[in-house]
Formats: structure tokens, sequence, C-alpha cells
């Protein structure tokens, strides 16, 4: 017979946690100082208006292409340079913080041993500490270093993605079938070959994938960092802007839109290669 | 002495008891079968010889060396001339046919070696080889996803023929292929290790199969070897006695039985 009172026994916790989440919600708002009306306010209305009306037509006069062209060069070249550097400590870190290649846990389902475990905590903290600190303060820090140029956006995104690459990367290699590179350890095979033949294939698709939408980001971090002196578009934009050439910014914020569906468009095609 | 186990047993991490009290030695160049329904402990035994298992109890001799009591680098260097053929062959989707095969060589590479193999196989004639002994060369450029259950399996024993183990233990070798491709792997495996003199172990779901192909068979049931007989001397009572199942109820025979198939996750 059918109980005529039947319950979602989901239904209580479900309201409880959304009730939470709107608890939570509230004092966020409130301390964040949110106050949508100052966007329609007369007077902001007006300055804003006025800002986005210089925006057309866009800036393309001789003088300003060529500016524009290096600009954009300097960003790439920032942003590439500096995922290089990255890579060159986060490929090392992520290999000795994963858990994919421990020897003990290849006889031990998979649990390394406590010991094992204990020494890949050092260099977790490692990853940590690179990427705790924002990228903007580190540019900071070597603008006063190393002076005004590319060079600080450079360290500073190698700094923080090394971090940031470092993790995903070992976390990405945990996340893959483990047996192909167990069984090739259990046939004798050192841990970079078991690597290199039973974890990589199955993550590259995903490393790549990440790498080059970290490549975007680091796009578009060097553009914030060109507004602390640190090179590239951003650099240009904060000139145009404290000069009021809406057409200038107008200009560099569609070629910095062309630069992220560049980049879009590179990472389809190599995981459509891959996959 | 290739395999020596003394009082062996082997408790699994959810406390499960998969062995218990195996006493077993098997001389260089024997070939030995090993069948039991089941849940008796084949694939534990085999993964325990290939020192993937680390036994909770007794003493283990493989090759003349003691795995357990070796520092890992040693270890790494007797598991080098231990081959393991897996059931389901682990292999990675995308990779190559080639490249898995020569795999099979990464014990005894450096690692140099290794990682230009990755970029360009340096032994494709070896690895065509190995295949074609299996009716597989033409499939050496192939990715692993594209291949059949049976195909995958080959590609398994390829690998291990490939490495050239002192100690061959195959883990249900057949058990995805049609009864005359598994009949010509066997031969292939019992021919390659009477040609170079190395111990071959195989635990097989079909009896005849072991009974046909092997000089030596162990019965294993509920983690104890029942016995250890040449195939001659083994009575259908024996047999019998081994698979016997009392928690399965006869089932009334359907008009047609169906076909069995056996499936297999693709790589």
């Amino acid at each position: 017979m059918l109980n005529p009172a039947l319950r979602d026994p989901a239904a209580l916790p479900r309201l409880v946690l959304g009730l939470l989440a709107l608890l939570l919600l509230w004092p966020g708002l409130n301390l964040s100082e949110l106050n949508l009306a100052v966007l329609a306010d007369d007077e902001n209305a007006g300055n804003m208006g006025r800002f986005l009306a210089d925006f057309w037509p866009l800036a393309h006069d001789d003088e300003f292409l060529p500016l524009l062209g290096r600009a954009t060069l300097e960003t790439l070249a920032i942003a590439t340079a500096g995922m290089a550097l990255a890579l060159l400590i986060a490929v090392p870190g992520a290999l000795l913080a994963s858990r994919a290649l421990s020897l003990s846990a290849a006889h031990r389902g998979g649990r390394p041993a406590w010991w094992a475990q204990a020494l890949r905590w050092p260099v977790r903290g490692l990853l940590i500490v690179l990427r705790s600190v924002p990228e903007i303060v580190w540019a900071l820090l070597f603008v006063r270093a190393v002076g005004l140029g590319p060079t600080a956006g450079v360290l500073a995104i190698a700094i923080t993605y090394s971090g940031m690459l470092g993790k995903v990367y070992a976390e990405i290699f945990e996340s893959v079938d483990p047996r192909p590179s167990r069984a090739l350890l259990v046939a004798g095979s050192p841990r970079l070959a078991a690597f290199a033949y039973g974890v990589l294939p199955n993550a590259a698709a995903e490393m790549l994938s990440y790498t080059v939408y970290r490549w975007e980001c680091a796009i578009r971090t060097s553009v914030v960092m060109g507004f602390v002196g640190a090179g590239g578009l951003g650099q240009q934009i904060d000139l145009s802007m404290r000069m009021f050439a809406g057409g200038e910014v107008a200009s560099m914020l569609l070629t910095f839109l062309a630069l992220v569906l560049l980049a879009d468009q590179l990472s389809r095609l190599l995981r459509a290669r891959l996959l | 002495m290739s395999i020596s186990l003394n009082g062996v047993g082997l408790i699994h991490a959810n406390g499960q008891v998969a062995l218990s009290a195996i006493d077993l030695r098997v001389r260089p160049g024997e070939r030995v079968a090993i069948i039991g329904p089941s849940g008796a402990g084949k694939t534990s035994l085999l993964r325990l010889l290939a020192t993937s298992l680390r036994p909770s109890a007794g003493q283990l001799d493989l090759l003349g060396q003691q795995p357990w009591q070796l520092g890992a680098r040693q270890r790494q260097q007797l598991r080098a001339r231990i081959g393991l053929i897996h059931q389901a062959p682990p292999l990675p989707p995308r990779q190559r046919v080639v490249t898995a095969v020569l795999a099979g060589k990464l014990g005894q590479w450096s690692l140099g070696k290794s990682l230009l193999n990755l970029l360009h196989p340096l032994d494709m004639h070896g690895a065509q080889a190995t295949l074609s002994r299996l009716d597989l060369a033409e499939k050496l450029f192939e990715r692993c996803d594209q291949l059949s259950g049976g195909q995958l399996q080959r590609v398994g024993i390829a690998r291990v023929l490939y490495q050239a183990a002192e100690l061959i233990l195959a883990d249900e070798p057949v058990s995805a292929m049609d009864p005359v491709l598994a009949g010509h792997t066997l031969s292939v495996l019992n021919q390659e290790a009477a040609a170079r003199g190395i111990t071959l172990l195989a635990s097989l779901h079909a009896v005849e199969l072991a009974l046909a192909h092997f000089p030596r068979i162990i019965g294993l049931r509920e983690g104890r070897i029942v016995f250890d007989l040449p195939p001659e001397a083994i009575s259908t009572g024996a047999l019998d006695a081994l698979y016997a199942n009392e928690q399965l109820q006869p089932l009334p025979a359907s008009p047609a039985a169906a076909p069995v198939t056996i499936q297999i996750p693709r790589c």
C-alpha cells in the first residue's frame, strides 16, 4: 500500500542550505557597501556617458598604431616569458608533490607510506607560498627592485603562476587512471619513465588546456600589472585614460578582446589535435 | 629455484584473507597453470609473485632474491626481470600500440633512451616482430582505444614478450579471445618459455586449455592449494570438488543457452 503522507527526505536539508546561503550573503553585501543606486545618479551617469561616447571613433592614426602594436607584442611577450619561467618551477614541483609517482603506493593499493607522504608536504608548502601572494603585489615589489618595465611583470607572473600550475598539475596527475603507471613501476620502470608512459598520455590534454587557459589569464594579468608600471598594453591604457583619450582606450580594449579570442581558438585547436 | 614460497599468507587491507599458508616451489623453465573458481585467489597469488602485493606472512623468494628485503633500487632491478600479463592490460587509451609494446623495456633502458623512444620509436622492428607472433603486426601504429578486448590482451602479452622477462606471470591472458586464438596465444607463450628456458605461470578460467598446454596444474580454492599435479593425474572428481559451489542453486536449463560474452574494459 502506498503511504499517503509521502515526503521528500531531501526537502528539509535543501531549505536549510538555502536559508544559510542567504544568511551568509547578506552581511557580505553590507560589508562590501554595494549600492547600485550610484549608477543611476545623474552626474555619475553623465560622466560615464561622456567617457564612453569618446570611445567612438576608434583611434587608428599612424602615430598610434605602431604604439599599439608594440604594446601588444610586449604584453604577449610578458605573458609568454612569464609562463615559460613558471613552467620551469611548476613541472618539477608537481612531480615532487604528486602521489601519482609514489613507488610505495604501487604495492600498497595506491596509498603511499606515511614518510613518503610527509616528504611531499614541504613541496606542497612551497607551491602554496608561491601562489598565495597576488601577482600585483609581486609586480609592485619588482617595479621597486628592477625599475619600471616588463621585467617586473615577467617575474611576478613566473612566481605566482608556478604555484598555481604546480598545484593543478599535481592534481591532474593524481586524477588520471593510476593503473598504467603502477603496472610500469611494478615492471621495474624508473619513476620518470613510468610518468612519461603511464600518466602523461592521459593527462596531456587536460594539462594543455589548463596551460593555455593560464596563458590567457597571464595576458589579462599583464595588462593589470601594466597599471603599476610593468609595461605592455596596461601601461598604455593607463596613459590614455589619464589623457581622456577614449578612442585609444577603445582600440586597446578591442585588441585585448582579440588576444583572448586568439588564446581561446589556440586552445580549441590544440585540444582537437590531441583528443 | 625460480619461485619459492614458504607459508605465505596475504590479507587484504579490508581484512579479507586472500591467501593462506601457501607452499610452492617452481624450478627454472617450468610451466605451470593455476586453475580454480572465481575468488579463489588466483589474481592475488600472481600479483604477490609480481611484487605488486606484499605478503602478510611467510617467506617469498623470486629468482633467488627476497624482494621485500631489498632496497628500492635493487627491487626495481628485480622487477625488471619479472613480467606480469594483466587480464585487462592497463594501457593509456591514446597511447599507440608500438609505444605500449616498447614500454616493456623501460626497466632496462636508461631514462634518456626511454624519453627519446617516446618522441620516436627506437625499435619499431622489434615491436613488429613481437606483435606478428601474436598475429597483430598490422596494428603497430594504431591507438590502444581502437583495439578490441582480445587485441588489447595480445598487446599486453607482446609487451611482456618484448620485456624478455625471466619469469612470466599471466593473469587470465586469453580470457577475451576466441578458442582458436586463445590456443594459439598460449602456444606462443609456451614456446617462448621453452625456447628461452624461462618460467611461466598462468592462471586460466578454461580448464581444458590449462590441461592441454601445461605440464603442471595447481588447483587453488579459498586461498589454499588443493592439488598440484600433472594434468594426466587430475580426475574429474578432483575438478568437480575444486569448482563445487554450494551457494548456487541449479537453474532450470534455458531452451537455448545464450552465448557467453566476456566483457573486459577497453584499455
